[in-house]
């Protein structure tokens, strides 16, 4: 599997090492959306969070235990009732890879490249070596309509990459796809994080990804979402889902969800 | 290749319309046509009142000089407005969208404005503009930039609440959002609203010429042939309106398959 990323002109990330500060701190933050005609829904309780820079930190939890919420907060787009949020600048990456139909695959993932001003060839030569090194070369000037649900996943995976935003908050990336998809995704993302680490916040439903690929796992209540474990994955990479330990690991974070 | 694309592409063909081509319209225009021939022919209907497609016929080709020089002049008017039509109702549709006040202040009163008969508007255009090109332009830019302008709006509403959030942690300004997002999302809207525009641009255009004291243009010779109980005439300038409008129709469709094949309209 081939993995190497062409060194960038300037690596966030050289700067968020360097201080033993957190790239994400969330201290005491409480979300609580307005309901017409019901008592406020409570999306996050008092939650707390440090994230190291470099860290990869997995979320779990059951459906409705505030991961989006927690991710948006992270990325600006809402602000808490209560408590603190403290972050790196931070990209997204929905669910649904939300790619631009009219746009090829190179210019979609550029599109960060192309929103900070630079010009479209200088945006899309720097993108490519990103598509090359997620296994894309030779499928840069499709559109999204003439990939595999696979592609366009790792396309907007780039896009997000390269927006050179320290911090990435994955929101099941690789929620809509099937598990062999699922998996060989898996690998390019572990594979890309390792030649080009930033902090992520990888929200996800399945456990056995968080364990593949996590440095440490977040496993969230249901509504509201409270921190019911945290639990560290100190594993040697690349990780096989079938390695034992990760096995008890898993069992763990089960546990604490029952 | 994901099955979902190639389910997609199959679903699409029929629609795109490559297979039976202009047959199945030509064959229900040749039904319909017969019909009435065979209702001016035997029915009770005077002639005067509903000439049959063949005088229609024998007309398009004996005036085919006088109805040529008059479907130029209504040509003339339509895609002008049309253009028009179309630069205004995006322009409109761009500031609304930017400015909620604007939405709350003018959108009323574009509603209200579509309700205003035309035929207390043509004299007060007439004063204003006088007897030339100027009123009839004000007239279908009038009637066909409404729908263009309500598509593209919704079109623009309908944009992706996460596909902005995803721009905005990309770190877009509003104004890029609106330029690599909304408005080609919004582009489809657009040309299906401008596919009802144009038929209504040719009802202006019509109405412009038979009511506006236009000197020529197929409006003009239909309200001329119906007092001189030319009606075949007057059915083969209508003839060539519709063959107008189908072709533009035509040529909106041709145009967005180019411009916008992301749209569902294609």
């Amino acid at each position: 599997m081939q993995t190497r990323l062409e060194p960038r002109e300037r690596s966030p990330l050289a700067a968020g090492r360097r201080a033993s500060r957190s790239a994400v701190r969330l201290h005491g933050v409480t979300r609580c959306y307005p309901r017409r005609g019901a008592p406020p829904l409570l999306a996050l309780d008092s939650l707390s969070l440090d994230v190291a820079p470099g860290e990869i930190v997995a979320v779990v939890g059951p459906s409705g235990a505030g991961k989006t919420t927690l991710l948006e907060l992270v990325c600006g787009l809402q602000q808490p009732d209560a408590g603190e949020v403290r972050a790196e600048p931070a990209a997204l990456m929905p669910q649904r890879d939300l790619l631009l139909p009219w746009l090829d695959a190179l210019d979609n993932a550029a599109l960060a490249l192309r929103l900070a001003g630079r010009s479209r060839a200088d945006a899309r030569r720097l993108a490519a070596s990103t598509l090359v090194a997620l296994g894309l070369a030779g499928f840069e000037e499709r559109r999204p309509r003439e990939l595999s649900g696979g592609m366009r996943q790792r396309v907007a995976f780039a896009r997000t990459l390269l927006s050179g935003r320290p911090v990435l908050c994955l929101d099941e990336p690789f929620g809509a796809l099937d598990a062999i998809t699922r998996s060989e995704l898996r690998g390019w993302l572990d594979g890309v994080l390792q030649v080009e680490p930033r902090t992520v916040l990888l929200v996800t439903h399945d456990v056995e990804e968080a364990v593949v690929l996590a440095d440490r796992l977040l496993v969230l209540s249901a509504r509201p979402g409270r921190v019911l474990a945290e639990l560290p994955v100190a594993l040697p990479r690349p990780r096989s889902p079938t390695d034992p330990r990760l096995i008890v690991l898993r069992e763990q974070a089960l546990d604490s969800l029952r | 290749m994901s099955s979902g694309s190639t389910a997609r592409r199959a679903y699409a063909g029929p629609l795109r319309g490559r297979g039976p081509g202009a047959l199945p319209a030509l064959v229900l225009a040749a039904l319909l046509l017969g019909a009435w021939e065979l209702y001016v022919r035997l029915g009770p209907i005077d002639p005067l009142i509903l000439p049959a497609p063949s005088a229609i016929a024998g007309s398009l080709v004996s005036d085919r000089s006088l109805l040529w020089s008059n479907f130029t002049v209504t040509a003339g008017e339509v895609l002008p407005g049309m253009a028009l039509a179309l630069i205004l109702a995006a322009a409109l549709a761009a500031a609304i969208h930017f400015c909620p006040l604007l939405r709350r202040a003018a959108y009323p009163l574009l509603v209200a404005s579509q309700a205003v008969p035309l035929v207390l508007l043509t004299p007060l255009l007439v004063a204003w503009l006088g007897f030339g090109l100027l009123p009839k332009l004000a007239i279908i830019v009038l009637v066909s930039f409404f729908p263009i302008l309500v598509a593209t709006l919704d079109g623009l509403a309908a944009v992706e609440p996460d596909l902005l959030k995803l721009m905005s942690t990309l770190g877009a300004s509003r104004w890029q959002t609106f330029v690599r997002v909304e408005a080609p999302s919004a582009l489809p809207a657009l040309f299906s609203g401008a596919r009802v525009g144009v038929v209504f641009s040719l009802i202006g255009a019509f109405f412009a010429e038979y009511a506006g004291g236009a000197s020529d243009g197929l409006g003009l010779l239909v309200e001329q042939a119906i007092p001189q109980l030319e009606t075949a005439r007057a059915a083969a300038a209508v003839t060539l309106l519709a063959a107008l409008a189908v072709a533009l129709f035509a040529a909106l469709t041709a145009a967005e398959r180019r411009l916008a094949p992301w749209g569902a309209g294609t």
